[in-house]
């Protein structure tokens, strides 16, 4: 059977949406009906059947579309993508990585031939059949992270493991939340987290750095993060900021339905096995709120979460402008009754 | 989450003697399947099965990252440690069944170093056998300064020397002849990272000389082999699992805690990733604190113990547990 890929667009027209099947395993981010930061760190262990978790690198409808859409970023801005000399061994390592679990997860879509050091590569929805030589950088288009990435749903981080820190030295960056690889290469783990509010004071950063110097190999862990974004753009950067940034004036009673989109993170954490690095993927789900709404246990559940949001939270994820209207546009799917336990719609 | 790392089901493939005190052993999977890849520096963690008793020890990979069909270590016999090398040498022969952690690299390269120096005592050789040949697999510039006690007990300095001729330099105790560490340390040139594995003295030794002569800090790099030391027993309350344990002279107090059916998570078992901290609700009696994970303040606290590698004497100790 295999994955219908959409054609869609994540800028100008937005053509951007989710099919049913895909509304219904989107990776909602709350399972009550509050939210405030935690150290929700969980094993990366494959999931249910049809959810996001079935493989643990995902593939799905919006592939190819998202692979254009970052080539179009790359064509623009090139310092999307950066890699710090002594991290090419672990652009190798992801390379394996993503090839390994996108052909196990998707055989009809992507092979992988090993012989030694020399590999094939098909990736049928974006028609390439390359054959390279492991190791051997000048036998690929791009450096192996480069290469991989642009064929990888999600942002992808390497961080170099030293001094008991870890260090962003290493990205291919173009589906952020308001961050740039740009400003925090070379950046260590305090460094580059330092505008967050409130975590720094729960010690929620040095119990988590802790925990990801400790992440062994062939045990990936997991976490959910989330924010709003006006209209399905994935490239919501620093760098392009006046593109999107004056959207958020445009949310109107009328228009909240199509314009405002919930926008999930599913962020895991891997031990590369040659360098001793981490990869941390960062793979981005958008869904309009007209979709997210189909599911009642979610409308009433997201009025709740966002009507509460503490306002440091608020202007950090930069929902100021608009809540008042999204609260209310909410707020009539909200009968007040009791929501589930769990993630899951009803 | 988690306790230790993922398991691997091994077969022993091959045991070599190398010399009077070290014996090679090869793992390759039941399965057939390659082993994971994994970078020079890594350990693995043997679990032994010695009749009702299970030893759990680390030792590094020695073979090259870039052949993954067998893993490699080499075991030094200590007749006086605890008994898990004996058990090594006179219990494991090729065909037996074993079980070993998941690599775990606590002793990794710097990528960004121009050049590695590396200075290996005795069997503190092995990290750096796969280090070597990962560097040159890469083509990466290393120099590797040795020092054994005789000629024969040189573990592997023939192999090295064949391997990178000039680029080993080899030290005999019984030849006198010394490394000229100060002359050595000043006469590298800028960007080069110092990795040092061998006995707690040869490090405490190059860590302090570097200091002295100006080298940062996280450009010095050391892995120290700090297998639990035998004791007299003492006696263990565990609070939350509400238990009370023996610890046994020729066991670690993590043994004994992992006997009574109790699993703290562990990397290293050897006192250096700090997995294992566990906290002391009461004692009565001195700690002997053995690894290099917990400040000095902490020992002094007597709040906080590692049970991988510390022991207690006195009349009582009750942990978190």
């Amino acid at each position: 059977m295999g994955i219908t890929f959409r054609k869609e667009t994540f800028r100008d027209d937005f053509t951007f949406r989710n099919s049913p099947e895909h509304i219904r395993r989107f990776p909602f981010p709350f399972n009550e009906d509050a939210y405030m930061y935690a150290v929700n760190i969980e094993p990366h262990v494959v999931g249910p059947k049809g959810s996001v978790l079935e493989n643990l690198i995902d593939v799905d409808e919006h592939y190819v579309a998202e692979m254009q859409d970052r080539a179009l970023v790359l064509a623009e801005d090139p310092l999307r993508c950066q890699l710090l000399p002594h991290m090419t061994l672990a652009g190798w390592d992801l390379l394996e990585l993503l090839m390994e679990q996108q052909a196990l997860g998707y055989p009809e879509h992507f092979t992988l031939e090993r012989n030694g050091d020399r590999w094939r590569w098909i990736n049928r929805p974006l028609g390439i059949d390359d054959t390279f030589t492991f190791g051997d950088t000048s036998t690929l288009p791009y450096g192996p992270m480069e290469y991989i990435t642009r064929q990888s749903q999600g942002d992808f981080c390497i961080l170099d493991q030293r001094d008991g820190n870890l260090w962003m030295d290493a990205g291919m960056v173009t589906t952020q939340a308001d961050w740039s690889l740009d400003f925090d290469i070379g950046m260590n783990f305090f460094e580059w987290h330092a505008p967050v509010p409130l975590a720094h004071e729960k010690g929620i950063f040095t119990r988590a750095l802790k925990f990801l110097t400790n992440i062994q190999q062939g045990k990936p862990a997991r976490r959910l993060n989330w924010t709003m974004t006006i209209n399905p753009r994935l490239d919501t950067s620093p760098e392009n900021y006046h593109k999107w940034g004056p959207d958020r004036a445009t949310v109107t009673p009328e228009n909240v339905g199509q314009k405002v989109h919930l926008r999930v993170e599913l962020q895991s954490f891997w031990r590369l096995p040659r360098s001793n690095a981490i990869v941390f993927p960062i793979r981005c789900y958008l869904i309009k709120m007209d979709e997210l709404v189909t599911q009642p246990k979610w409308a009433r559940r997201l009025h709740r979460v966002i009507r509460d949001l503490p306002e440091e939270l608020a202007t950090y994820k930069g929902l100021t402008r608009y809540r008042p209207t999204l609260v209310e546009w909410l707020s009539k799917l909200d009968d007040g009754s009791p929501t589930s336990p769990g993630f899951g719609p009803d | 989450m988690s306790t230790g790392t993922t398991k691997l089901d091994v077969v022993v493939s091959d045991v070599v003697p190398v010399n009077d005190l070290v014996t090679r052993f090869h793992f390759r999977r039941r399965d057939g399947e390659l082993l994971p890849t994994f970078s020079g520096g890594a350990h693995v963690v043997v679990e032994m099965r010695d009749g009702d008793r299970t030893r759990l020890n680390p030792y590094s990979l020695m073979g090259s990252p870039l052949d993954t069909r067998e893993y490699t270590i080499s075991v030094r016999r200590d007749d006086a440690g605890r008994g898990g090398s004996l058990f090594m040498h006179r219990q494991v022969k090729p065909g037996l069944e074993m079980v070993i952690s998941y690599p775990v690299n606590l002793f990794s390269l710097d990528l960004r170093a121009k050049k590695h120096l590396m200075l290996a005592g005795g069997i503190g050789i092995t990290p750096f056998m796969a280090q070597t040949s990962q560097l040159a697999g890469a083509g990466g510039n290393f120099e590797l300064h040795y020092t054994c006690r005789t000629a024969s007990l040189g573990t592997y300095a023939d192999v090295l020397q064949q391997r990178y001729g000039n680029r080993v330099r080899l030290y005999h105790d019984d030849r006198e002849e010394r490394i000229d560490l100060d002359r050595l340390l000043s006469s590298q040139p800028l960007g080069t990272h110092l990795y040092v594995c061998g006995p707690a003295g040869m490090i405490n030794w190059v860590r302090d000389r570097a200091a002295s002569l100006g080298w940062p800090p996280e450009t010095v790099h050391f892995e120290h082999f700090a297998a639990p030391q035998p004791g007299a027993p003492f006696d263990v309350t565990l609070a939350v699992s509400g238990k009370t344990i023996r610890v046994g002279e020729q066991q670690s107090l993590l043994e004994a805690i992992e006997a009574a059916g109790v699993d703290p998570p562990y990397l290293c078992r050897g006192g250096v990733c700090g997995q294992c901290e566990t906290n002391v609700i009461s004692s009565d009696g001195k700690f002997i604190h053995n690894d290099h994970w917990l400040s000095e303040e902490d020992h002094r606290s007597g709040c906080k113990i590692m049970p991988c590698v510390s022991r207690f004497e006195g009349k009582s100790l009750v942990l978190e547990r």
